[in-house]
């Protein structure tokens, strides 16, 4: 797996830890009922934190939490659902979030330079090959309308 | 009419590029189906049945001659030399090949076009009234308000993969003649008791499946707002409308389940937020108005005797004046339809030569533009009277004088299942048997105002439930019947349209019409339309006449 952030392909240092998986040091990303549920413990844990969100998800619930996690996830379990777009935009426009938003899962690259005017600033691309198409792609238009 | 400045243009050359790339992508098997489907459909392209069909989008239905030419020449090289006009107001080519359509997207982008969002799951190309700037009845021109639209929803982040389409709709005039209360948003253009003109907002209307009059959600916007107003609704839609069943997606489904109260208020919490920052400045405003400024109409047109003369002297010409022209609020003008609906060809469609020779006549008689209609019409909109008889016999040269607009022959029509790979049943033929069996003028005259639409399946293309009569072609056990409705309407006493019984067979179609109208004719109390008949008998002596000679 590739990292392109802010344009550029860089190594990925975040471990995706699951549910029901032991804490552990470094740079980790949780589920946004895990950080609800263990938000104390997180807190204190050596290393930076990421919450992944999914379409489903309430921006409302982690709004007040934002000051503490480093990056966001946006996991798209299927490309076609729009709703990570205006998350996206809710977190950087209207709560001024700085930290790292990152797409990942079944998003695409014809989809990248839309989710970069909503505040998306990084991608993980799957497969090594499609990270040239991704990069054009995040060029993909110099003007907009809106 | 709005011309592109060097950001409209670079847009969509840009987007061409953009294409051709997802093309070269999809065609190397770096795209999945899947995704490529997204793709192409966002730049108006369909898999049909026999090859793809790509759509064009016609913001608001406005056309320049030139367009038209490159129509024209699109169509002869690409495709079989014809297009279909659509009822949204935009053109589509049924055969063109997948790998040659980012250079038909490079021509159309040539000429200041493109098929952009007139598919998929997004914001749709905006419609409107097609006597726009022109009608008697207007408080104000609606097509810088659509021209704002066009360009806010197009390539806007956020909103291109919503839970289904999304149509928007502005109407400027008394008269509705843009079915706004059928779209997802429909605007209407209104003066305040202070005198203030602003928008009247509609939400939540559609056809398709489930037919719904959209409900006022916002009963005087101010213009300034009407941007961040839209985004409101569409931020509340993307988040809160439903994806988990696709027939339940569109807008209309979110308010009728939440209610419009609680609906309005979360857009109202929304709006309140980010209204200051999208606002609209008055010199925002006027620098697109100023695209749309009247031409150098002949303030003396009206001086001009031969019209009357003519119309005299010549009643085929008097009664195509009736019927396939309209009143225009310059005196001694018109807006003369072209009709597309010749006996013999499907309706809406257009050959490459009638392409090219309308946009000779636009540029002749007509300051140059063209507009097409819901009704799958052209309109010459800017016409001199003195110059009507001449044009006349050139369109009737040109078999589009068919003098039926409005009538039982000007037939809206799906392509169905000729083309359509959606469609349960076909819908060109049992048009072209009906248009057969009403073959005289008098006789269609003598009904009048008569709409009949007919799709061919539930997805409803051709607005059969707002139809005065409305055909749908279902699919039983393999075989096409369709269920006819009655008394449905799209214009400001809005009506979807009433089942007559059991669907008939399709050798039954025609004769169902035909006694149809036999007891319209008998109902009727002196200049009364079919709709209001409908309206005062009910649909009972209808369903009796039409199952009892069945």
């Amino acid at each position: 797996m590739q990292l392109i952030k802010d344009k550029q392909v860089i190594d990925n240092t975040w471990t995706y830890l699951s549910n029901d998986a032991e804490l552990k040091d470094g740079d980790i990303t949780v589920s946004t009922s895990r950080w609800l549920q263990d938000k104390a413990e997180l807190l204190n844990h050596k290393g930076k934190v990421g919450v992944r969100i999914t379409p489903e998800s309430s921006i409302d619930e982690i709004v007040n939490d934002l000051p503490h996690i480093e990056l966001i996830e946006l996991d798209f379990p299927d490309f076609a659902d729009g709703r990570l777009f205006s998350h996206a935009w809710l977190l950087r426009n209207r709560y001024q979030y700085q930290g790292e938003i990152r797409a990942t899962g079944n998003y695409m690259s014809g989809q990248v330079f839309y989710l970069s005017r909503v505040g998306v600033n990084a991608f993980s691309v799957e497969k090594n090959e499609d990270v040239p198409a991704a990069l054009t792609a995040l060029n993909d238009f110099t003007v907009k309308y809106q | 009419m709005y011309q592109y400045n060097d950001i409209d243009q670079t847009l969509v050359n840009e987007r061409v590029d953009q294409f051709r790339r997802q093309t070269e992508q999809f065609l190397k098997g770096e795209l999945s189906e899947d995704q490529f489907r997204a793709l192409r459909l966002r730049n108006g392209l369909y898999i049909q049945i026999h090859a793809p069909m790509l759509r064009i989008a016609v913001p608001y239905g406005l056309l320049s001659s030139n367009q038209l030419r490159k129509l024209a020449h699109i169509s002869r090289t690409y495709d079989k030399s014809y297009c279909h006009v659509t009822t949204r107001q935009n053109i589509q080519f049924n055969w063109p090949k997948l790998e040659e359509v980012p250079d038909i997207l490079a021509e159309l982008a040539e000429v200041q076009m493109h098929a952009i969002q007139t598919s998929g799951n997004c914001m749709r190309n905006t419609t409107s009234d097609h006597l726009a700037g022109v009608c008697v009845d207007e408080i104000e021109d609606p097509r810088p308000y659509c021209e704002l639209i066009r360009q806010w929803t197009t390539l806007h982040p956020e909103f291109d993969y919503l839970p289904r389409k999304f149509k928007i709709a502005v109407s400027g005039a008394l008269h509705d003649r843009a079915a706004t209360q059928f779209h997802d948003i429909g605007l209407h253009l209104v003066k305040n008791d202070a005198g203030e003109i602003g928008f009247r907002v509609l939400v939540g209307g559609g056809l398709g499946r489930t037919p719904i009059i959209g409900q006022v959600i916002k009963p005087f916007l101010e213009k300034k707002h009407l941007l961040s107003y839209l985004e409101a609704i569409l931020r509340i839609y993307n988040l809160f409308g439903r994806r988990d069943n696709k027939y339940k997606a569109r807008i209309k489904i979110l308010v009728k389940e939440s209610g419009l109260n609680k609906f309005s208020q979360l857009v109202e919490q929304e709006w309140l937020i980010i209204r200051e920052n999208l606002a609209l400045s008055d010199q925002r405003i006027e620098q697109i108005k100023a695209h749309f400024t009247s031409p150098a109409y002949d303030l003396k047109a009206d001086k001009d005797s031969t019209f009357d003369l003519n119309k005299q002297q010549n009643l085929v010409f008097a009664t195509w004046i009736k019927h396939n022209t309209t009143d225009h609020k310059i005196p001694g003008y018109r807006a003369a339809f072209v009709s597309l609906k010749a006996p013999a060809s499907p309706p809406g469609d257009m050959s490459d030569a009638q392409l090219d020779a309308v946009a000779d006549l636009a540029d002749r008689y007509s300051f140059g533009e063209i507009r097409s209609t819901h009704r799958q019409n052209l309109i010459l909109a800017d016409v001199k009277q003195a110059d009507l008889f001449e044009l006349w016999q050139k369109l009737d040269a040109l078999q589009l004088a068919t003098p039926n607009i409005g009538t039982v022959t000007d037939m809206i029509c799906c392509p169905g299942l000729d083309f359509c790979s959606l469609a349960n049943a076909g819908s060109i033929g049992v048009a072209k048997e009906i248009n057969e069996a009403l073959d005289d003028i008098d006789y269609i005259h003598d009904i009048g105002d008569l709409k009949i639409n007919m799709s061919g399946c539930m997805n409803g293309c051709a607005h059969q439930s707002v139809g005065h009569i409305g055909i749908l072609g279902v699919d039983k056990k393999g075989t096409e019947w369709y269920q006819i409705t009655l008394g449905g309407s799209s214009e400001n006493q809005a009506a979807i349209g009433e089942r007559l019984g059991p669907a008939v067979a399709k050798n039954e179609v025609t004769k169902a019409i035909t006694t149809i109208l036999d007891v319209y004719i008998k109902q009727r109390r002196e200049e009364e339309s079919f709709l209001d008949t409908v309206k005062r008998v009910g649909i009972s002596p209808f369903k009796e006449q039409v199952y009892a000679t069945n």
